[in-house]
């Protein structure tokens, strides 16, 4: 096991590298280069200059590629050109928010997912495998955004049932910890608090679900009915096990290594997922930070996200492969 | 129906019927196959027939549009104030009111049917050429080429993994900043974001396909490899690759909406497509809710269709579903 973990996060390396050659080959080709990159459209020729001249633009590339790696790996990321604070400053306080989102949306996927694309499976033909197929496609179908828009319209602005924007009610005055609301709330037993985080959650959270969910529901679904045809399951039947046995033995405990995988791939999707849904809600969260900042054209901000989700997709794959181990463990072996 | 004719004549028969039969198999290839039970398939009917409807409204809708597309005509009348919050609804005249330029909607949607066909066809061309020949030469190399061939593989498929590595969104954003908003951004954005998809697909059902006995058999009779890879391996393995496409081009116009929701979109809003026109409707969505629901509803049911006929396509085209 041991040298499984030590040998994957060896071939993280070549990826990471290969990212970071990208990254800096797109930070120098961007429209007028990394001094617009630093100071917007509006620098004299003087200060594009001199900020050539600070950043080494002069040197020899290889120089320049060393001192933009070690800048990244002390996560100096930049200023941004629009609210001229550090980015990785910027983020850290935004990341809280992005996160608790991004999870809701996993719980509400995977909480919701496999259980309705086993019982899908089992009920094979009947009413309930075709709604959860039939709207499964249409999740997959709807833009994110204007799914957003829709929730919001439907049980925000009209029944009121949920909070329109935001990540809390101001007026609670929560007091602010780790600056993830919840657990905030939690912590300082401020229940009041908590409770209205997760109120502001649910709305964006079924959003951000809604693809996740629906390729999920089709992944487990047709995990399940493969493994139900296989020989074991009917071996394990006739030798008179009880059917919750086989159903959480046997079944289950196979037909999860496609969705575990699929899990992991789509956390990159969930991440630029909350690019839109936070836009649509104002959720102060990384999202609607870095939606602004496309149209601000705030580069550094842009690279920063970039980075940060590749670096994030890479680890959730990797305790992927883990948890996948840990599950089948015939992978361990190979 | 067998006339009796002894023992010798019954020989006959039969062999006549295994000769049929022999015939027979020979003659219903993968796609023949696969097209028969397509048929049979009512998803996949009801796919065919909306984008049978798609793309003839795309490609013949233009010409017989009631007004044009970018002429103000609601405002010219007075109708359209869009200021005050007017904007007249659907009407006998103009079948789905106007939108906050005071332009005919309907007219918007038909000839914005042609630009998102356009914008997913180009798209999802660029992502399967460029990942097909990526994919293509990994996987000719994988499965035939040695030392050497393992090494091309994996240096290309590292590359790829790369890009897969980089949420679809956020590397169609990355090159849209490099080459600034316009429609042919879009494209290329959307149709890199799936170069990554094709190239793992095309490779993996091309290791699939060397393994066979074909492959080997070619090999024993001294057939050269890249005429191998070309002539047996490549054809055999197009299946997943053309259904992918199916089902690449509804993300496709999906993306490209999310796009021009981020702004990243054809700055020229008078080109009407449906992605823009969605985008474009968000400040009007309180007076005007139509006007993001017709392009959204567009989309949604296009998208669909391209998904509904793709699947039933990967099912047709499953090996393991076939007789």
């Amino acid at each position: 096991m041991f040298r499984f973990i030590v040998r994957r996060l060896l071939q993280l390396i070549p990826t990471l590298f290969g990212l970071s050659i990208l990254l800096f080959i797109w930070l120098r080709r961007l429209p007028g280069g990394p001094e617009t990159a630093i100071l917007g459209e509006r620098g004299t020729p003087e200060m594009r200059a001199e900020i050539r001249r600070n950043l080494g633009l002069d040197e020899p590339i290889l120089v320049q590629y060393g001192r933009f790696v070690r800048r990244m790996l002390q996560l100096d990321l930049g200023t941004s050109t629009s609210t001229k604070r550090a980015v990785t400053t910027e983020f850290l306080e935004r990341f809280p928010g992005t996160v608790e989102l991004t999870v809701t949306g996993m719980i509400i996927a995977i909480g919701v997912g496999i259980p309705l694309g086993y019982l899908a499976a089992r009920k094979r033909g009947r009413m309930l495998d075709h709604l959860s197929v039939g709207g499964s496609l249409i999740g997959i179908c709807i833009p994110v955004f204007f799914l957003a828009y829709v929730l919001k319209a439907i049980f925000a602005e009209n029944l009121g049932w949920f909070p329109a924007s935001g990540r809390q009610d101001p007026t609670i005055g929560a007091t602010r910890v780790t600056n993830f609301f919840v657990l905030d709330g939690l912590m300082t037993r401020e229940w009041d608090a908590a409770a209205d985080a997760v109120w502001h959650l649910v709305l964006p959270g079924l959003a951000l679900a809604s693809i996740p969910l629906a390729i999920i529901v089709r992944i487990t679904r047709a995990s399940v009915l493969e493994v139900l045809n296989e020989d074991f399951v009917r071996t394990a039947e006739a030798k008179g096990l009880t059917e919750n046995t086989v159903r959480r033995r046997h079944v289950l405990r196979n037909a999860m290594l496609p969705v575990v995988t699929s899990i992991g791939l789509l956390t990159g999707g969930l991440l630029s997922g909350a690019v839109l849904t936070e836009t649509v809600f104002a959720f102060s969260g990384i999202g609607a930070f870095v939606a602004d900042s496309i149209s601000q054209r705030d580069y550094p901000v842009l690279m920063g996200f970039i980075l940060i989700i590749a670096v994030v997709y890479v680890l959730v794959n990797l305790i992927v492969d883990l948890s996948y181990s840990l599950i089948d463990p015939r992978v361990r072996v190979r | 129906m067998t006339v009796n004719l002894g023992r010798k004549g019954e020989k006959i028969d039969r062999l006549a019927e295994l000769a049929a039969v022999r015939d027979d198999e020979r003659g219903v290839s993968l796609w023949q196959e696969a097209f028969r039970r397509l048929r049979r398939n009512p998803a996949a009917i009801v796919g065919a027939v909306i984008l049978v409807i798609f793309v003839l409204v795309a490609l013949v809708g233009p010409f017989f549009v009631p007004y044009g597309p970018t002429d103000s005509i609601g405002i010219r009348e007075g109708l359209v104030r869009s200021g005050q919050g007017i904007i007249p609804g659907p009407s006998g005249e103009h079948w789905l009111g106007f939108d906050h330029q005071g332009r005919d909607v309907f007219s918007r949607m038909v000839v914005g049917a042609r630009q998102t066909l356009l914008v997913g066809v180009v798209s999802t061309l660029i992502g399967l050429a460029v990942g097909a020949v990526i994919g293509g030469v990994a996987g000719a190399a994988a499965g035939l080429g040695g030392r050497w061939g393992r090494w091309i593989d994996s240096t290309l498929m590292r590359f790829v993994d790369m890009l897969l590595a980089l949420p679809s969104l956020l590397l169609a954003v990355s090159i849209a900043a490099l080459l600034g908003a316009s429609l042919t951004t879009v494209m290329i954005a959307v149709g890199v974001v799936s170069v990554p998809v094709f190239a793992r697909l095309l490779r993996g059902s091309m290791i699939a396909q060397s393994n066979s006995d074909y492959v080997l058999a070619a090999t024993s009779l001294g057939v050269r490899k890249s005429k191998i890879a070309l002539t047996h391996v490549v054809p055999n393995s197009l299946a997943p690759v053309i259904v992918q496409a199916t089902l690449t081009l509804a993300t496709a116009i999906i993306e490209a909406a999310a796009l021009s929701f981020l702004g990243l979109g054809n700055p020229d809003s008078r080109v009407p497509e449906w992605g823009v026109m969605l985008a474009d409707a968000q400040p009007y969505l309180g007076i005007r809710p139509g006007l993001a629901i017709y392009p959204a509803v567009g989309i949604i049911i296009t998208a669909l269709g391209f998904t509904l006929l793709g699947e039933a396509m990967r099912e047709a085209l499953d090996p393991k579903l076939r007789k």
